[in-house]
């Protein structure tokens, strides 16, 4: 078994013209829980694209678990997109939203889902505690239940690496932390998980590792180590606090308002 | 019943109704992706591109069909091409390439003075001009465009849902997007004669709608648009009878009648369900069903007390 479930090997691309990420490399290891901080626009998503094999490359090499993403099998790959780039109006169920992580390894051509599938479903549902709306239109949950429908869309397939695109966007504080808990449970049981977010708190307390990432990496380890004013000043560019309470961190940004 | 019966002692009825159902249909099945797609002025476009494509098909003395299904193809795979590095969208593509193929068609038709076809059933419509032949091409693109959407059925959802997530998860979305310009191309050039380039886009656009607001599930809208699209294309037939009306127009202008009153009616009932909701909790709250326009920032505001209920019982559930 492979050492890094992601490796990165002097990667550059962008869009058009434009080079976003320029000969980089960068190592996440088998059962890995990353978090990937950066500020707006530092390419946290494009880093993403590239390791989700969505984005055109023009150098280097990207290999999951040993091997070219083209070769893995359908599935090995479980992807979360932003909730904010969700057709929320679109005429699916959670239970639809669900199967369709089904869509790609399963190669049934009937349209509707069999038993088998219905089944599979329900359990998943019920270990995300969202099989109580699983035939509820998509926008009539709540955003902690739209963030585990698509989580379970994900999971579905069984997937050996799960990349979500920040999960912790637009949730209030106590679904936000149910969700990073819940990440925290299927890591355990072996899931390779990396993340992008803005939270620097939320990551400082529930991830074991963290890559801070501006056009390229700054630093990465466990918060402890990495979340230093240095690393977080050269990665957001601004004076930035961090108070240390016991096993706690708290950052802060410490420009102050101009009214 | 009589009245039911009368039309069909005439054969150019009974043509014309078959072809009505079958586009009807055919366009209300495709009308959904289109409309979940966000193009729903693709039909429009391509048709006038079919169109451009058939007067130049002429010229090289070809088949009507021939020349609309070559243009019309090349159409929809640049509109494809055009929109996929994101830099422009889909309703700019559709305006620069299809109205280019449409003026190819008018360029040619004013510069050689012997053209003689007349382009004006492929323009308005002629529903009771249908003959054999043209019954032979609606019922086979329709018979295929059926099995193909129902053997891509999944991976055709998943594409128009979620386009990137759907590439990640392994769908071949290229494919699909192929598929799908092949199917929409072949249909609008099937009932071009029929509804006419002019009248096309309604019949795509109105059962897909109507059907959006009766429905929040996919599978149940796709089979309600279709129904509903044949039901318009007969209805519409009959009442262009005894009207004496043009029968594309009075297809059309019948589908925009069915789509207001089911607006209406939706607005009725969501103002009601409002009223109960306000007179049950004494405040205004939510207005909750998901339909166009129907933003996650809206719902955002409005969502809360009827699903606390479920999610906290599922967050005691334990998840982790």
């Amino acid at each position: 078994m492979p050492a890094s479930a992601i490796e990165i090997r002097n990667i550059t691309t962008g869009y058009n013209t434009s080079v976003v990420l320029d000969k980089l490399s960068l190592d996440i290891g088998v059962g890995q829980f990353a978090g990937i901080v950066g500020p707006t626009g530092s390419g946290k998503t494009t880093l993403l694209k590239t390791m989700l094999g969505a984005q055109p490359v023009y150098g280097g090499e990207i290999r999951l678990f040993g091997q070219p993403i083209q070769r893995l099998p359908a599935g090995s790959i479980g992807y979360v997109p932003q909730l904010e780039s969700v057709d929320w109006s679109f005429p699916v169920t959670v239970e639809q939203v669900i199967l369709m992580g089904l869509y790609a390894t399963d190669r049934r051509l009937l349209p509707w889902a069999s038993k088998q599938e219905k089944a599979k479903v329900h359990d998943l549902a019920l270990r995300l505690g969202i099989h109580d709306c699983l035939h509820h239109h998509i926008i009539d949950i709540s955003g902690g239940q739209q963030q585990r429908a698509f989580l379970g869309r994900a999971l579905i397939s069984n997937p050996k690496l799960l990349i979500l695109d920040e999960p912790t966007a637009g949730v209030d504080i106590k679904t936000q932390h149910d969700v990073l808990h819940l990440l925290g449970a299927l890591n355990r049981e072996g899931i390779t998980i990396v993340l992008t977010t803005h939270d620097l708190n939320a990551v400082a307390s529930h991830l074991p590792w963290v890559i801070c990432f501006n056009q390229g990496l700054i630093a990465q380890g466990r918060p402890r180590e990495i979340f230093t004013e240095r690393n977080l000043s050269d990665t957001y560019g601004g004076d930035i606090v961090i108070i240390r309470h016991g096993e706690h961190l708290l950052i802060a940004n410490n420009t102050p308002l101009k009214l | 019943m009589d009245t039911l019966l009368e039309p069909l002692q005439f054969e150019f009825f009974r043509h014309g109704l078959l072809a009505a159902l079958m586009v009807g249909g055919l366009c209300g099945l495709i009308g959904v992706y289109i409309v979940l797609k966000g193009m729903s002025y693709i039909g429009h476009g391509l048709s006038h591109a079919a169109f451009g494509g058939a007067v130049v098909g002429f010229t090289f003395k070809l088949n009507f069909y021939v020349g609309a299904a070559v243009v019309g193809l090349i159409a929809a795979l640049l509109i494809n091409q055009i929109t996929r590095g994101g830099k422009i969208k889909s309703d700019a593509a559709i305006g620069i390439v299809t109205t280019a193929c449409f003026a190819l068609g008018v360029a040619i038709i004013s510069r050689l003075r012997h053209f003689t076809q007349s382009f004006e059933a492929a323009l308005f419509g002629n529903i009771l001009g249908v003959d054999n032949s043209d019954l032979l091409v609606i019922g086979s693109v329709t018979g295929a465009t059926v099995v193909v959407m129902f053997l891509t059925y999944r991976a055709m959802l998943f594409t128009t849902f979620d386009l990137d997530a759907a590439k990640v998860f392994g769908i071949k979305t290229g494919r699909m997007q192929l598929v799908f310009a092949c199917i929409l191309t072949m249909a609008i050039i099937a009932s071009m004669n029929i509804v006419g380039v002019t009248m096309i886009a309604a019949t795509l656009v109105v059962p897909a709608v109507t059907a959006r607001l009766l429905t929040n599930s996919f599978s149940r809208m796709l089979i309600l648009s279709t129904c509903l699209g044949a039901t318009i294309g007969v209805a519409g037939m009959y009442l262009s009878y005894y009207f004496n009306a043009a029968s594309g127009a009075t297809i059309v202008l019948f589908g925009a009648c069915v789509f207001i009153i089911v607006s209406a009616i939706n607005y009725i009932k969501e103002r009601f369900i409002l009223r109960e909701q306000t007179h049950r909790h004494g405040h205004l709250v939510h207005t909750h069903r998901a339909g166009p326009g129907h933003t996650r920032d809206s719902h955002a505001h409005e969502h809360d007390h009827e699903h606390h209920a479920s999610e906290d019982a599922s967050e005691r559930g334990g998840t982790t």
